[in-house]
């Protein structure tokens, strides 16, 4: 079995043992949040050794070569010398510049950074508040319009992040944040691809800010966004939504409605968002589709794009982990 | 020197078109799709190149003993020559549709056809 060394210890791992996991029995803090190799919050750093290719996959290519790794996702086959990264090196410091209820879940949160944050509509931040605790969140802002950064906070039951941010967090205070992170973003250079962005709830976030991405880009093929919701209150940015589609021909936006009211609302679809999507594109060969919300729709819409004929590089997702409803180390 | 069988059918390009085609048709197959249920899309598109890059008589690693081990979970799940051929199937429908050359199908499906007692562990 391969061993780690770190922090002047050596620990030999157990058979199909994680590095995060060996960590934690040897009575280290390490912080995570998805352990599945998504968010990166639990990312270190090698020192010697040769990591698993799976423990760099969701990694930039410059994080690749200095080493960096996730290591809820690494399990070594040979002994690895390990650190935790500076802290500095990771997180930047915001500051919350807005707390707005867009619906009776979702609220809005803006930040502003110290020094500006290079990113693509779409990408994920990192939030940590003072205690440790970390939350991924899609950016809904664009560079190019949005001073600051855009975030849609979805408040889960029991959700200690996202309760926090929604009923407590003022203007004003400070948060530490991390990234950008992940690919789900808008790719230019190819104007007239067409476009089909898929979301539910909070997962309108990252397709808010691809579509803007995409419109100023002076994008030209068609672009077909369904934003899903259970309830006609549960949507929101109709309005904003609405205008674009009114300023731009080539963008149309569809309100979808799962629950009761599904077919009872004017404008709105009845159906799941994914369901009724797809219902409409039946051949999505030479589109390129962006899925966002939680894992079980972005799964299975994924293969139903894929065998509508997307190819699957063009399946671009944000898997929301429902990372508060987990079950808590040692608590 | 004559080209190469995966020369003449066009290397990892040959590969790239035809992956997502030959997976999709696995994926619609009621008789094999449940062997390829991972939950790893990506995970799976890349061992279907691995797979497709080894028909293809292309540069590969696998011995008959790495195809035993990495099939021998499915052939305990009950796989059997009806899913290899249902597979093969769709591989040679996939080269069709691609318009590969006949002698370089047959040449693939030979390939193919050698690997079947390793793949059902016999
Ligand atoms: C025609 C001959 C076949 C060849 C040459 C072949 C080759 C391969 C190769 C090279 C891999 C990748 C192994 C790895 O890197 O882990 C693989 C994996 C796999 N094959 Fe085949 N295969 C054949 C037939 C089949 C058939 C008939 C089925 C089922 C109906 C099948 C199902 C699978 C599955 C599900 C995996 C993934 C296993 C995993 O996730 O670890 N294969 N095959
Ligand atoms: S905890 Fe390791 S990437 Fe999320």
């Amino acid at each position: 079995m391969a061993a780690i060394s770190f922090a002047g210890e050596r620990h030999a791992l157990a058979a199909g043992e994680t590095v995060l996991e060996c960590l934690e029995r040897t009575d280290h803090e390490i912080p995570f949040s998805c352990r599945n190799g998504t968010c990166l919050t639990c990312m270190m750093r090698l020192r010697t050794g040769t990591l698993p290719e799976a423990s760099q996959a969701g990694l930039r290519e410059g994080q690749k070569q200095q080493g960096y790794f996730l290591p809820c996702v690494c399990r070594p086959n040979v002994d690895l010398e390990i650190e935790a990264p500076a802290d500095a090196e990771l997180f930047g410091r915001a500051m919350v510049s807005e707390v707005t209820q867009l619906t009776l879940s979702v609220c809005r949160l803006r930040l502003r950074t110290a020094t500006p944050l290079f990113y693509h509509a779409g990408q994920f931040i990192n939030l940590r508040r003072g205690d440790g605790l970390v939350r991924s969140y899609s950016l809904a802002s664009v560079p190019r319009f949005d001073d600051a950064l855009e975030l849609h906070v979805k408040r889960l039951a029991g959700g200690r992040m996202s309760n926090w941010i929604c009923h407590e967090l003022a203007v004003g205070e400070p948060l530490d944040i991390q990234g950008p992170n992940g690919d789900c973003y808008y790719i230019g250079g190819e104007p007239d691809r067409p476009l089909l962005l898929i979301g539910n709830g909070s997962g309108l976030a990252p397709l808010y800010g691809i579509l803007r991405d995409a419109l100023a880009d002076g994008h030209k093929g068609p672009i077909h966004l369904y934003h899903g919701s259970r309830t006609a209150m549960g949507l929101y940015y109709g309005d904003e939504l609405q205008a674009l589609a009114k300023a731009n021909k080539n963008f149309q936006y569809v309100a979808c409605l799962s629950g009761d009211e599904g077919g009872a609302v004017p404008g709105a679809r009845a159906g799941r968002a994914e369901t009724v999507a797809l219902a409409e594109h039946r051949d999505l060969s030479g589109w390129r589709v962006y899925l966002c919300g939680y894992p079980p729709m972005v799964q299975t819409a994924k293969k139903l794009a894929f065998l509508a004929g997307a190819a699957l590089q063009d399946i671009l997702t944000d898997a929301f982990e429902l990372r508060d409803l987990r079950r808590l180390r040692r608590d | 020197m004559s080209e190469s069988l995966f020369q003449r059918i066009g290397g990892t390009v040959a590969v790239d078109a035809a992956v997502d085609l030959f997976y999709r048709k696995v994926l619609m197959d009621p008789h094999v799709m449940h062997f390829f249920d991972s939950t790893d899309m990506d995970d799976q598109r890349a061992k279907q190149k691995s797979f497709l890059t080894m028909a293809f008589g292309g540069p590969h690693e696998y011995t008959g003993q790495d195809l035993r081990a990495a099939h021998a979970p499915l052939v305990a799940d009950g796989l059997n020559d009806s899913h290899f051929d249902r597979v093969a199937g769709h591989l040679q429908a996939t080269l069709e549709e691609l318009e590969v050359d006949e002698n370089c199908i047959a040449e693939v499906m030979a390939i193919a056809g050698g690997t079947r007692d390793d793949v059902l562990n016999r």
